[in-house]
């Protein structure tokens, strides 16, 4: 648990993502490790860059999908032969072609709804506050052109003199404290 | 062929590869950013989009008037009646549903594709879909006669100890069809959060910022999240492009499924599924021209763009085309006495002028698309645009009037002329779903600005020449 008194992290802001990309490599190499960088778009090297590699969205949306096929080919099965069976024409009561259609909307339905609200839960989110929107200069650049990368105090290696030193030498537009 | 018609010095040409180009040079993440939020932060709302939502509005109380009325009085009041059961609801069901389908291509196909140039038509695209989804949706709730045992389609588990039959097309319908409402308000809103954090930090007033925050989640574009984001958008994608293509697919099988000389036939699911994205794609032009025009967003919606809707209409109208003339072969190699009156009597019979129509306006007009001035000129195309919308409407009236009024029996022959609540109903769900067009382009950001970001020559990330500094412990 991060202590609540002094500082969240110290942040950084860069004009390209190029140079966020050095920095964030640079501060990788050199042992920071709870870090995270804010683009206003996928930056895909800057998460490379800081060791994020692999995330579980696609294996809660394929366990959704599977879930949604089970719930719905099971309850035509349960509906159709035992619950209600009726005899339409002859047919079998256990028509499983026929079956297939809403089974398989059904996982595309549970597939896709578990894929967005994974991501969401996954991510965190809804996280209506959280520190890094009190640094003066984020709201202003995150979520349109600037990117960030923020070091946090968690980190055993942070020392806010000495880390402070090390962004500064990666040529950021400047370097602020990010209070909790 | 392109450098030599596109004239050499204009700057939306690129010049290396002779294409318009997806945007227009000169633009920065701030200056894309800009443009998209601007029209919707703005406290000023142009007199111009008063007067159409007014308008809009005007036909949505007609809509309303025209819906109160068929309640009061029953499905009656409109022209269907035996052997003509579906008529107007049905064929405006088919026709909205179809519209939806161009959006869910342009998001989730396109993506897929990496046709990157989509980015920027894609959120009004889809929010095209959801509108048009809605427009649908309505039509089979209202013409079931009381709508408002409508939920009795759905299994839940009631005292009357009844549940639904899975083998019939029609239930499938719903499954379709609320499973594609559900993942295109998902896949729409989830595209979305980004850019509502972008609205949240540039939003000047309290309300603005307290509604777009919480919209956005929090949204703080930490690259991790993005990294999930990313790939819950290709799960999307992948889960979008099976569905747009069976939901049309299971809608045809209402009518495959059925014995009725015309309806009967395999070829109805692929030809289906072209037709919707054909008049998807018009649809598209039909928004798209007239926005781009009154937002200022040419740098925006290019060309290019307007230029590829062209083609993929053509591609996909090519496709309706072949759909029938398999039609009219197999009605004569079937050597069906049925069908090959069915064929007669859609070409010749009472009603044959709106086969004229649909062929006019699917197959014949479209044919200029294949010039590329046609296909840049801008107004043309929007002319072109609501000439395949009609040819697509009438496409779904043939298939439903002309098989129903004269079947296997002549002594159940009969015939069909909508009444005003039919074409009421109907235009009131054109002006629903331009009325809720505009509340969209006047609250939310009708570009994806993170995904214009994205597409800027600055967003590529660059390797410097010196090596990284060596790690200092």
């Amino acid at each position: 648990m991060p202590l609540p008194e002094g500082i969240y992290g110290l942040m950084a802001e860069f004009d390209s993502p190029s140079d966020l990309v050095h920095a964030a490599k640079a501060a990788h190499a050199e042992g920071y490790r709870r870090m995270d960088c804010y683009t206003p778009y996928p930056v895909e090297e800057a998460a490379e860059a800081i060791g994020f590699h692999r995330d579980e969205v696609s294996l809660v949306c394929l366990i959704g999908g599977l879930l949604g096929l089970a719930a719905m080919f099971g309850l035509e099965t349960w509906i159709n032969v035992w619950a209600y069976p009726l005899n339409v024409a002859g047919r079998p009561y256990y028509s499983w072609p026929a079956f297939v259609v809403p089974a398989y909307e059904w996982t595309i339905l549970y597939a896709g709804l578990s894929a967005c609200f994974g991501m969401l839960a996954l991510n965190g989110l809804p996280k209506l506050y959280h520190p890094v929107f009190n640094a003066p200069n984020f709201r202003n650049g995150a979520t349109t052109d600037k990117f960030f990368l923020c070091v946090e105090s968690t980190d055993p290696k942070f020392d806010v003199m000495e880390t402070r030193s090390f962004l500064e030498a990666h040529t950021p537009v400047s370097v602020v404290e990010v209070e909790y | 062929m392109a450098t030599k018609d596109a004239p050499v010095h204009n700057p939306m040409v690129d010049p290396v590869t002779g294409e318009y180009r997806v945007i227009a040079p000169g633009h920065t993440f701030k200056s894309v950013t800009e443009k998209v939020s601007r029209i919707v932060l703005t406290s000023h709302t142009p007199l111009g989009w008063w007067f159409g939502f007014v308008v809009a509005g005007g036909f949505v109380g007609m809509l309303l008037t025209a819906v109160t009325w068929l309640f009061l009085k029953g499905v009656g009041i409109w022209a269907i009646t035996i052997p003509v059961a579906w008529g107007f609801a049905i064929i405006n069901f088919v026709w909205w549903i179809g519209i939806g389908h161009a959006g869910t291509l342009i998001s989730a196909i396109l993506l897929l594709f990496k046709q990157s140039w989509r980015n920027s038509i894609n959120r009004f695209a889809e929010a095209m879909t959801i509108f048009a989804v809605v427009c649908a949706g309505m039509f089979p709730l209202i013409h079931v006669g009381r709508p408002w045992l409508g939920y009795w389609l759905f299994p839940y588990p009631n005292t009357m100890n009844y549940w639904p039959q899975f083998r019939s097309p029609l239930l499938w319908d719903v499954f379709a069809v609320s499973t594609y409402a559900t993942i295109s308000v998902v896949f729409w809103y989830m595209g979305m959060i980004p850019d509502l954090g972008t609205m949240r930090d540039r939003s000047q007033s309290k309300a603005g910022q307290f509604i777009y925050g919480m919209l956005s989640c929090g949204w703080r574009g930490s690259v991790r999240h993005w990294m999930r984001y990313e790939t819950a958008s290709l799960l999307l994608a992948g889960l979008a492009t099976p569905l747009v293509l069976s939901v049309h697919s299971v809608i045809s099988l209402d009518f495959a499924v059925a014995l009725l000389p015309g309806w009967h036939t395999t070829i109805f699911p692929p030809y289906f599924v072209a037709g919707a994205i054909y008049s998807g794609f018009a649809m598209v032009l039909t928004l798209a021209i007239p926005i781009r025009k009154f937002y200022h967003l040419e740098d925006l919606i290019t060309i290019r763009h307007i230029d590829n809707c062209g083609k993929v209409m053509l591609a996909t109208g090519m496709i309706v085309a072949y759909g029938y003339s398999t039609e009219v072969f197999m009605s004569w190699y079937s050597a069906s006495h049925w069908e090959y009156f069915m064929m007669w009597n859609r070409m010749f019979g009472p009603m044959g002028w709106s086969y004229w129509v649909l062929i006019t306006c699917n197959i014949a007009l479209p044919q200029l698309m294949w010039l590329r001035k046609f296909r840049t000129n801008v107004g043309l195309m929007f002319l072109m645009s609501l000439i395949v919308n009609t040819g697509m409407w009438f496409e779904r009236f043939v298939i439903v009037v002309t098989s129903l009024t004269r079947d296997y029996l002549p002594s159940s022959w009969g015939t069909y002329r909508a009444t005003r609540w039919d074409y009421m109903t109907f235009a009131g769900t054109l002006g629903l779903f331009t009325f809720l067009f505009f509340l969209f382009v006047r609250f939310l950001p009708m570009i994806p600005m993170s995904e214009l970001r994205l597409m800027l020559p600055q967003a590529r990330v660059r390797e410097k020449a010196e090596p990284l500094p060596e790690a200092g412990d």
